[in-house]
This record gives C-alpha cells, structure tokens and sequence, in this order.
C-alpha cells in the first residue's frame, strides 16, 4: 500500500511538472510550484517509511518550510511593473494599481 | 489489533492518494489559474492530512509519531495560507477570473412596479 | 533531463527561475533516493529556497526576458566539445564509477565505516568525515563562504541614509493591511524555525543535519521576517554591524579550534588532545566547529539577501521618484 501511495504521488509531481512547463500565466507556474514542493513533504515522508529510515521527516520539515518561504518570497518580489498582467493576456481591462 | 491498524491506515493511505492524483488532474485540466488554485489548494491540504494521518497510524515510536504530527500541523497551517497569498497577489496584479458574462436574472423584489 | 531542457529553452526569466527551483526539489528527491539524507537536507535548502529567492531579487531588477542572440555561437560551441571530450579522456583511466576495487572504496570508505566508530565516537558518519577526518576541507569551505560575503559587501554594499526611513515606512504601512493573514501566520511561525534551526545544529551528530543545514535553516527564518515585514523593520532588529561581526567570529571560532588543539601538542585540529579522553574531546571538537560552521554561514546569507533587497528598493525608489516628478508637472 505504501509504494502504491508513492506512485501515485509521483504521478501527480509529473502533472505538476507539465502545469509548470506550458502554463501561460506566471501565476500558473507559482502554482505548479507549490504543489510540487507538497507533493515532495509527501514522497520525503513515504519514501521514510518504506526505506525504513525515520530520519527522512526532518527533511520533511525543512522542505515544507522551505516551500512556505519560497512562496512567499516569489510573491513579495514579483509585484514590480514588470510583472503585472497586462491586457493583452485578457480582454478585460487592466485594474489600475 | 494489528489487522485494524493496517486497514486504518491502508484506508487513509488510499483516500489521501486519490485526492492527490485528482489534484493533479485538476491543475492540467481546468481552464483558469482561479480554478485551478481552488483545485490545488483544497485537495493538496486535505490529500496531504490524509496520507499523514494513514502514516501516524502506521509509525513504530513516540518519536517518529511526534514528528509526523509536526509536519501535519505544519501542513495545515501553510497550505491555505500559500493559497490566499497567491491568490491576493494574482488579483492585486490583475489576473482577471474568466467569467462568463451573462447578465443577472433581476430578482422579482426589486422592481414591483413594472 | 527535461526540467534542464526546458530551463536553457525558455526565454522567459521567471519561468526559468521556478523551473530552477523545481529542479532543485527534484535532485534533491534523488538524493534522498539514494539514501544520502545530509546532502539531500543542504540541497534543499539552498537549492530550493535561498538560491531561487536570491535569483528572483536579481530578475526583478533586470529584465524578465532574456534578450535574444544575435550571432550562431559555433566556435564557442567546437571550444567546449573539445574541451569536454579532452575531459572524458582523462577520466578513461580511472576506475569506474562505484566498482568495488577503486582506492576510495576499498581504502578510505572501509576506514571511515569501519574505524569511525570507536575514532570519532558519533553515530552520523556524514558528520564525522565532514567536522573530524576532513576538517581541513571543511575549514576551506567556510572561507569560501565567508569570502562570498565578503565580496558581496565590497561590491553591493548600501549606504543606509537616516532619511530613508520615512519614504519606506509609508510603503510598509500600505503593505499591512494587504499581508495581515500571512503577517499573523509567520509571527507563528518564526519562533518554530529558529528553534528547529538550533535542533538540526546540535542534532547533527545524530541524525541529518549539522552546521550548514542548520545556519541555512536560520537564516530563511530571518528573511521570511525581513520579507513580510519591511527591510527597515529588520534592520532595526538585526544589526548589520552585527551581523558582520558573527561572520568573521564563526570563521574565528574554527580557526581558533585548530589553533587550540596546535598549542595543546596535536597536529591542527588533532581533536583528540583538547580534552583529558580523546572521544570527549572529538565530541568537544566538533560541537565548536559546527557552532563556527553555523554562525559563518547564517550571517553570511543574512548579508547577501540584506544587501540585494536593499538595492533593489534603492532602485525602485528611484524609479518612483521620477514618476512622481511626472505627476507634479
């Protein structure tokens, strides 16, 4: 059952990889981002237990940790002019800032 | 006692699973980021709690228990903020939801006189 | 192999930053893979968090996109693939990769396993060849490290005017009540990193872990605080002088270690002679190395992020300035 779960949740890592990879909005690729690094706790954590090996969930600490920071971090270092959508992506018009 | 904690936890395992996979399926498929947050956000948070839960049930010590229980609480508490951030900052910055534009059905109090 | 493809394609900088970070998570799964659990903890770290955020400060005062070549780069492309394929000719000669008659596993590894035990007396091999029969390469790269800092500081160093502080606080006022979930949620939060920061340091004997893991873990918790709250609120937390201060004390702290065990009539950093019991004073030397290891290395990322950021609003500063002159006329 566990390899199983671990299976299946490298299936999902694929599909977040292929959200990553096209994904037209940057905020896509964040997203696929984040939900990539959940899905790592998970597989840290499975991957602990199947090997045997409980001192895979420290790792498991800092990745969730290190995702919560690298989330946040890209957010708070995206809102320059540069990134802002412009109406070109969508027709609808542009929210002054 | 051991047949139940392997079914427990086998049960968790599997519903915790398929929540994650639907995830996945969700994010390619879905046509918008607000969506698609809404897919992620939910089935990661609870797909996660889930396969946690299953290997809590499972865990040899006190140790690895308490370990695990950190990192679901750690779970809980940073996924729907990652979720509300992102989508605070995807608005902020413009990222229009893709409505369907069809007019709203008047509600029959408002207009009583016509 | 495709997330690589897919960074050197793209010529969309952002993209390429996250697909970075993916590619970091996903070297870092493999390592844990192949049951190298320290390496697997400094490669997530670093790889996924530090070095995305610091190259994301960077792409947010440059371009987002990158500008495309204009010329066909043969020759460099012919100077490489000689060069590359001169390489492969010289590692022809040497013993294949993890074959059980080459001199590193048949020699060194069956040492280190072997005799670490009763030599060192701690239980994480990882941490007794780092700190104990390789500290010389070690304290190599701690100066590697703190001279990273250091070049930071020569280069991009910001001069921190008094005057600045208003034009900035106007900006964190309007940023709280847009961050106040995650302002709440990381005041929770920080206390806990820093105190997981200080169980991976003093649980690296043990477990994964160790002074590098843990100063990297330190320091993101400082700047999660530095991002959500305002550089100038983090400055008037931690102090820059300070923090230039623990860098070169953490590099003085290893060397004095050496230095300690040269005096006591060992060899440089001989731990057996610090103390009476040659296994305590092993432990003993390793516990102040690592210490050194973490304090270098936490401060020295403080300084480069610090520094960053701080050009960073230096520029957008100036580029809002100029708008607003245009807004006056």
């Amino acid at each position: 059952m566990l390899i199983a779960t671990t299976l299946a949740i490298f299936v999902a890592m694929i599909l977040a990889i292929i959200r990553g990879i096209t994904g037209p909005t940057l905020y896509d690729r964040i997203l696929a981002v984040n939900m990539f690094c959940t899905k790592t706790v998970l597989l840290i954590s499975l991957l602990g237990f199947v090997m045997g090996r409980p001192e895979f969930l420290d790792i498991a600490i800092v990745y969730a940790l290190i995702s919560f920071i690298s989330v946040i971090g890209v957010l708070r270092y995206s809102d320059t002019n540069q990134f802002k959508h412009t109406s070109a992506h969508d027709e609808l018009p542009k929210k002054e800032p | 006692m051991d047949i139940v904690i392997l079914v427990s936890s086998s049960l968790c395992l599997f519903i915790g699973s398929f929540l994650c996979v639907s995830g996945g399926i969700g994010i390619l498929r879905f046509p918008d980021f607000y969506t698609r947050m809404h897919a992620v956000g939910v089935t990661d948070t609870l797909g996660a709690g889930m396969i946690l839960i299953g290997l809590m049930i499972l865990s040899p010590d006190f140790l690895v228990f308490t370990k695990l229980m950190i990192v679901l609480l750690l779970t809980l508490l940073i996924g729907p903020t990652t979720s509300h951030v992102l989508a605070k900052a995807a608005f902020h910055n413009g990222l229009k939801p893709a409505l369907n534009n069809k007019p709203l059905k008047q509600s029959k109090t408002k207009e009583p006189t016509h | 192999m495709v997330v690589a493809i897919a960074i050197i394609k793209m010529k969309d900088l952002f993209a390429v930053v996250m697909l970075t970070g993916i590619y970091g998570l996903l070297s870092a799964s493999f390592f844990v893979a192949m049951d190298a659990v320290d390496v697997a903890f400094t490669e997530a770290s670093v790889g996924a968090g530090i070095s995305t955020l610091l190259m994301l400060i960077v792409i947010s005062m440059t371009g987002r996109r990158e500008k495309t070549t204009r010329h066909k780069p043969f020759p460099a492309l012919l100077i490489v693939a000689i060069t590359g394929g001169l390489l492969i000719y010289g590692t022809l000669d040497m013993p294949y990769f993890g074959s059980v008659d080459a001199p590193s596993h048949s020699h060194i590894a069956a040492r280190y396993i072997n005799d670490s035990m009763q030599e060192v007396g701690v239980p994480n091999i990882v941490t007794s060849v780092l700190a104990s029969y390789r500290a010389f390469d070690t304290f190599g790269e701690v100066i590697v490290i703190f001279t990273a800092g250091i070049g930071v500081l020569a280069l991009l160093s910001v001069t921190h005017r008094p005057e600045d502080n208003d034009k900035f606080s106007t900006i964190n006022d309007s940023m709280h009540e847009q961050h106040l979930v995650v302002r709440i949620v990381a005041k929770m939060l920080i206390p806990f990193i820093l105190l997981f920061a200080l169980y991976v340091q003093f649980h690296g004997d043990f477990g994964p872990g160790g002074g590098f893991q843990a100063g990297v873990i330190f320091a993101a918790a400082i700047i999660l605080y530095a991002m959500l709250f305002g550089l100038n609120t983090a400055r008037k937390v931690i102090n820059q002088t300070f923090i230039q201060l623990i860098a070169a004390t953490g590099v003085l702290i290893y060397a004095s270690v050496g230095v300690a065990s040269l005096l006591s009539g060992g060899n440089f950093f001989d731990y057996n002679v610090l103390s009476n019991d040659p296994i305590a004073g092993q432990h003993l030397g390793i516990l102040i190395i690592e210490w050194g290891v973490g304090c270098t290395v936490c401060s020295v990322i403080i300084i480069i992020f610090f520094n960053f950021a701080g050009r960073r609003e230096i520029q957008q500063n100036n580029g809002s300035k100029y708008d607003t002159n245009q807004d006056l006329q």
